[in-house]
């Protein structure tokens, strides 16, 4: 209710005595905070939107994309994201009902269900530290073209992505390094791909049972794969060999799709962090006791409503990310 | 404060007799409705992708309803929305959604626009 200053109930009606809404300054504050961060939030979906309309039949395929599942090799699309919206929505659960514990004004069950949110919501991001480096870090490699699009090698015969290393030749070459004694304008050298564009060249036209995969999605929904003539004059326009996605080169196809995963991913991360700090901080002001002292648990009920926001907002992300 | 909890969900149809166990039974809800996503965007029946409503594939349309639906009980419920007046509810609610419809709209229609540009015009990006 009147959550530290102590107001006047009896005051007039236009004397700010009157409660139209029934909620407590406090809690309407935590509502106007988030009904505007979800706006951003949807702001930037819908630019995702609008991208991803722009770019309609070039667009990355999400299951082609996030296939892994930590410990285990192989093809798991959706799986890992599966796992880390349950974790979210159980770690939602779990502050529900410290707000329902707080509502009763049981202290030591409040203790507890703060616990296992926090918990929850560390995993999450731990989850989602780990989709981070393993989409960084990529694993079959491809070719970019000069135009900019993302060129992918498959088995003629069965489609299956095949990695550069798999077949990429190696050419022996002289390599001078530039080093700072001798420039005047010196620049670090940047990251170096593991091979040339000319040693995949090489390589691919020594394995004829490759075809190139291209960012084109046919009408049943796939990638277009081209015939081994189509992949050889197409790999003339190669420029460069791309290894994982940054924000300038992404091998899944467009980099845009890097670039709005890596902002809304990440903000939402961010929300998931900042939500576990104040939770953290409420629950050591539920373990002190202040809660108690003050005569109610309306704290963790307004810090419960961002945790479920951060939620709600992953529902989201997750259909517009991954399923859509 | 009251705490009163409206203890109904699916219009009556589901009663609790507690708080705790009605956010028991939305969570099984939402897991339910999670898994159902998720199985349809493992396999993508081909029934569904095949079909499409106003320009739009039949099963992104269903993806797209079951998020709106558990927006709805995790903010009706988990948020207490469903215990808040109706005037802060409607404040809450309608005003994103007004929002966002518009933004989307806008947004879309122009990116729409672009990619016919860039499919049909003098335009040469794909190379």
């Amino acid at each position: 209710m009147d959550t530290t200053v102590t107001t006047e109930i009896k005051e007039s009606t236009w004397g700010g005595g009157n409660r139209p809404l029934g909620a407590s300054y406090g809690k309407l504050m935590m509502w106007f905070f988030l009904v505007s961060d979800a706006l951003t939030f949807s702001g930037f979906l819908a630019a995702y939107g609008f991208s991803r309309f722009k770019f309609m039949e070039t667009w990355p395929i999400a299951d082609e994309v996030f296939t892994h599942v930590p410990f285990f090799h192989g093809n798991y699309p959706m799986i890992y994201v599966a796992f880390m919206t349950f974790i979210l929505i159980m770690s939602s659960v779990t502050m529900v009902l410290a707000v329902d514990a707080g509502h009763k004004m049981k202290k030591n069950a409040v203790i507890r269900y703060m616990f296992a949110t926090i918990i929850g919501g560390a995993i999450f991001v731990g989850s989602q530290a780990w989709e981070w480096a393993t989409f960084i870090s990529g694993d079959y490699g491809a070719v970019e073209t000069n135009g900019g699009r993302i060129l992918q090698f498959v088995d003629a015969e069965t489609g299956d992505r095949v990695a550069l290393a798999d077949f990429a030749k190696s050419i022996p070459s002289e390599r001078v390094e530039h080093v700072e004694s001798n420039g005047i304008w010196y620049y670090g050298e940047g990251t170096r791909t593991s091979f040339t564009v000319d040693e995949v060249i090489e390589g691919f036209k020594a394995n004829p049972g490759l075809a190139i995969k291209t960012e084109t999605i046919n009408e049943e929904g796939e990638k277009v794969v081209l015939s081994r003539q189509e992949s050889l004059a197409k790999l003339a326009d190669a420029s460069q060999v791309v290894e994982g996605a940054n924000l300038i080169h992404n091998e899944y196809g467009s980099r845009l799709f890097a670039d709005f995963f890596f902002f809304i991913t990440g903000f939402h991360g961010f929300h998931v962090f900042s939500g576990v700090i104040i939770n953290l901080i409420i629950f050591f002001n539920v373990i002190l006791g202040t809660y108690e002292r003050r005569g109610h648990y309306e704290m963790v009920e307004k810090v419960g409503l961002y945790w479920h926001f951060v939620d709600l907002v992953w529902v989201f992300v997750f259909t517009f990310f991954y399923l859509v | 404060m009251a705490h009163e909890h409206k203890l109904e969900i699916f219009r009556g149809l589901w009663k609790f007799k507690s708080n705790t166990q009605k956010i028991w039974g939305v969570l099984a809800f939402l897991t339910f409705v999670t898994a159902i996503e998720v199985v349809l965007g493992i396999y993508k029946p081909a029934a569904l992708t095949d079909t499409y409503v106003l320009g739009m594939k039949l099963l992104n349309w269903i993806f797209i309803i079951l998020t709106l639906v558990k927006a709805y009980y995790i903010s009706w419920d988990f948020m207490h929305l469903r215990d808040e007046k109706s005037a802060m509810r409607r404040a809450i609610v309608w005003t994103p959604i007004f929002l966002v419809l518009y933004l989307v709209f806008i947004l879309l229609v122009e990116a729409n626009y672009i990619f016919e540009i860039y499919k049909d015009g003098f335009i040469k990006w794909n190379f």
